[in-house]
């Protein structure tokens, strides 16, 4: 139906608050019931994301989005008075242009599709096993802290709705750092978890070290914003974003640093946070690690959103990094650095990726790697196709989050079913915290998997779809569509350095991807618990419904965007994406003409890498080494290593910050000099005190007052003498005071 | 006549001997007759003043009678409280009676 922009305006308010509400009904009171709270989360989850794609489907045929978005604006905090400059009242509303049009759509729903997810992938329908202790993963039993989960996962639905709709930067800051709480908190949900081998991360330490790691960006962030606050005298998108006199008064303007602009220092600034929170080099230690935390939570969180959070972020602020520059043009500072930054963390992850055997650490490398893509493709000025990359990453790759979800769920009842239930040593532990007893192997580890594409067909057809999304296979997926358009945009900027690294970069991919799928479901399986795995318990009918609907938007996706000038199919559908995105600027970009270039580089890489990747690993047995182990040689372990950074990280920084803290700060400064102060005033205030009391208190006041009390004592004493009881003696007493009176009276001259 | 002073001198030789009495003797019944002598006395002075000054007024005379009525009450009174000390203490000695010292 089609409603008018007020209306959409309060339904946009509307969106980040069912999540919020049913965070709060969770915790305060369906806590008990886990039924209760998975609808309430769930189910307003799907509010949210009926009135999202409500919203989308009534703006997404507007040709003049960009000029005219819906807006909803409250007056939020009255600041100085009306005689002081720089006074006014801080805004806080929401704005729905172009960019957070398709926001919404794939926000919402993938949101939507985690949630069904999780549902069974926290065992939803199987019986409470007494042995699973809550804060550990369980072990075939339902999830003991069911309705935690849901909670955290509605707060951190809540804040990536928030930042989506939020129209000005101090509301997608809040967004921002709700999500990073909540991250915090979901990767570290199991949270008593713990490990034999001490070099293994643990979920708490995982937390924490996401959120410390996010924190460092967050904190140049948090000065960009109070940077920019201070330069432009707002915060809203609208008036710094959409306005040509703002952004080029910024861009001329000159900041504190010499030969940065105020728009470059603020850009840069901002930028920081993006690095942290969509973990691009050198702040991406976190987001492997973050891998401890359940499947869906690295679904959502490290996937397809809150990281995706970190791009939109720049995407956003698109107009204030490329402030005073046109196509053509040398790159502004953040746009270089988002070049470099984004080129180099694409393949530095790329190249890690090819040497992990978890299924999860190679998602969460390639993860960085896209991430990458869609910053260097914002850093040389390709706006459209790194938001196009941003939409259709989010689909594809929560795909192959959940897929692999699907499989450790999978093996891991192969697992079960190959041992027996009623084995003693079930519950031994390995290395890793997972049952060790024999059969029992770590579900995660590629190198135990093999042959489930039998084993689990709907699993391995999504998987496969995802994963070729993901390498750029042509036409059908939409990761194709994407990926060409930034190899496209970089080739026709010029910017041959960036194409030559987006593209090694992409054979990579595909080569670690097809790498993934056939350590994982070709071949024949390589353990007893991947003979036996399966998807065909209650526990899948949430997981392959939420695998097939986000493989089909895998799939389609990219046919929104398919460039004009494409031979043959260009031009059947129009290039939705490129007209309707490309309004949220103020300068529409071009559509770019077609090279046969980057196309053909595109098919080629993509397309060789997943050959050779299927021609190494088709046929790995069981017990064997990587294949490519032995040629790479002391490379493999290098890459295995992740280049050996966490380990250079803690030598630099946490060594020498726990120093701090344990030895100056704790021992040295609280203990000795501040406990010492201390002690030192009380050791001479006793004395004194004591002094006052013995030679002050006791003698002078005390004695004072007994002074008094003696000398009446005394003459009490001394004058009773004269109460003798004896009746004629007071008589005699009387008769001679009676003479003295007379004398004194009636003898005149006597007395006065 | 007999001057007024030679009565007055006679009262105040009385009331002596009967103030010696009190103070010296013994005897709580000696005291007593000591204060019934200095009560005589001042009987005396009183009859003597009237006789001699307004003997025309009766006032004098009542005054006397007064007196002597006074006087015999706090004999009786004063002989019952010894009587109680005596059947107390067996002594009518008024040193000995000495409770009422500090």
């Amino acid at each position: 139906m089609q409603l008018d922009h007020d209306l959409l305006a309060q339904l946009t308010w509307l969106v980040p608050v069912p999540p919020l509400l049913a965070f709060f009904l969770i915790v305060l009171f369906t806590n008990r019931s886990k039924g209760l709270s998975h609808t309430v989360a769930v189910g307003m989850m799907a509010l949210s994301w009926a009135v999202s794609w409500l919203v989308f489907f009534n703006v997404f045929r507007s040709e003049n989005l960009g000029e005219d978005p819906i807006r909803g604006v409250v007056d939020w905090l009255p600041f100085g008075s009306a005689a002081v400059a720089g006074t006014g009242t801080l805004q806080m509303g929401v704005l729905v242009d172009p960019l957070t049009a398709v926001m919404l759509f794939f926000v919402s729903l993938t949101c939507l599709m985690i949630f069904v997810y999780s549902v069974g992938y926290s065992n939803w329908g199987k019986p409470r096993d007494p042995h699973d202790a809550p804060g550990n993963p369980p072990h075939g039993g339902i999830e003991p802290l069911y309705s935690r989960f849901f909670a955290f996962l509605s707060l951190f639905a809540f804040g990536m709705l928030t930042l989506v709709v939020a129209d000005n930067v101090l509301l997608m800051f809040i967004g921002w750092e709700i999500m990073g709480l909540c991250s915090y908190l979901l990767i570290g949900f199991w949270y008593a978890r713990k490990y034999e081998d001490p070099n293994q991360i643990t979920p708490r330490q995982a937390g924490v070290k996401a959120f410390m790691t996010t924190r460092v960006g967050d904190v140049f962030m948090l000065l960009g914003i109070v940077y920019l606050y201070s330069q432009t005298g707002t915060l809203s998108f609208r008036e710094i974003l959409h306005s040509e006199e703002v952004l080029n008064h910024l861009a001329a303007t000159p900041s504190y640093i010499a030969g940065l602009s105020v728009a470059g220092l603020a850009g840069l600034l901002l930028f920081a946070g993006t690095v942290g929170k969509s973990a691009q080099f050198p702040l991406h230690v976190w987001l492997p690690d973050a891998m401890e935390g359940p499947t869906p939570v690295s679904a959502m969180i490290h996937a397809a959103t809150m990281v995706s959070a970190g791009v939109y972020a720049m995407v956003r602020l698109f107009p204030l990094l490329s402030a005073g520059w046109h196509h053509g043009e040398p790159l502004t500072p953040p746009m270089l650095a988002l070049a470099v930054i984004g080129s180099f963390s694409a393949l530095f992850a790329a190249t890690i990726a090819v040497a992990q055997n978890d299924v999860k650490k190679v998602l969460a490398y390639s993860t960085i790697s896209q991430l990458a893509y869609m910053i260097a493709a914002l850093g040389i000025g390709a706006y459209v196709a790194a938001a196009f990359h941003l939409v259709t990453h989010a689909f594809f790759k929560a795909l192959l989050f959940l897929g692999s979800g699907s499989v450790i769920h999978g093996v891991e009842h192969g697992m079960h079913h190959s041992t027996g239930e009623a084995s003693p040593s079930a519950h031994a532990k390995d290395a890793r915290g997972h049952d060790a007893s024999p059969q029992q192997i770590d579900p995660q580890n590629m190198m135990n998997m093999g042959g489930l594409r039998k084993r689990m067909p709907v699993t391995f057809w999504t998987f496969l779809i995802g994963g070729f999304a993901l390498s750029g296979f042509p036409l059908v997926t939409a990761g194709f569509w994407s990926k060409d358009a930034i190899l496209g945009g970089a080739w026709e900027g010029g910017y041959v350095v960036v194409f030559v690294v987006l593209a090694l970069s992409a054979f990579l991919t595909a080569f670690y991807t097809m790498r993934q799928i056939s350590l994982t479901f070709l071949g024949e399986p390589r353990t007893k618990a991947a003979e036996h795995a399966s998807e065909s318990d209650p526990i899948f009918r949430t997981i392959l419904f939420a695998l097939v609907v986000l493989a089909f938007f895998a799939i389609t996706a990219g046919w929104a965007g398919i460039p004009e000038s494409f031979p043959g199919l260009g031009g059947l559908l129009p290039n939705w994406f490129h007209e309707f995105v490309g309004g949220t600027l103020l300068e529409r970009p071009e559509a770019e003409a077609f090279n046969v270039v980057p196309l053909a580089t595109s098919l080629v890489v993509a397309l060789g890498g997943l050959l050779l990747g299927w021609l190494t690993y088709r046929n790995v047995p069981a017990g064997a080494d990587d294949p490519l182990k032995a040629p790479l040689g002391p490379i493999h372990t290098l890459l295995k290593n992740k280049y050996y950074f966490d380990e250079m990280y803690a030598f630099a920084f946490v060594r020498p910050a726990i120093w701090l803290s344990e030895t100056f700060v704790s021992a040295w400064v609280d203990r000795g000099v501040i406990d010492g102060t201390l002690h030192l005033v009380a050791r001479t205030a006793i004395p004194i005190g004591n002094a006052f009391r013995n030679y002050f208190d006791a003698p002078v006041v005390n004695g004072s007052g007994d002074l008094v009390a003696n000398i009446v004592k005394w003459f009490g004493r001394t004058f009773r003498v004269i109460q003798t009881g004896k009746v004629q003696q007071y008589l005699l007493v009387v008769m001679v005071i009676m003479l003295v009176l007379g004398a004194v009276l009636f003898v005149p001259g006597l007395g006065r | 006549m007999i001057p007024l002073s030679w009565y007055l001198t006679l009262a105040a030789a009385l009331f002596c001997v009967g103030l010696y009495g009190v103070l010296a003797r013994k005897n709580a019944v000696a005291i007593l007759m000591g204060i019934e002598l200095m009560l005589n006395a001042v009987n005396i002075n009183l009859v003597a003043f009237w006789h001699y000054l307004t003997p025309a007024v009766s006032s004098g005379q009542m005054f006397a009678i007064v007196v002597f009525a006074v006087a015999a009450a706090e004999a009786a009174v004063g002989l019952a409280l010894i009587i109680s000390i005596y059947r107390r203490r067996q002594s009518v000695v008024a040193e000995e009676m000495d409770l009422m010292k500090w």
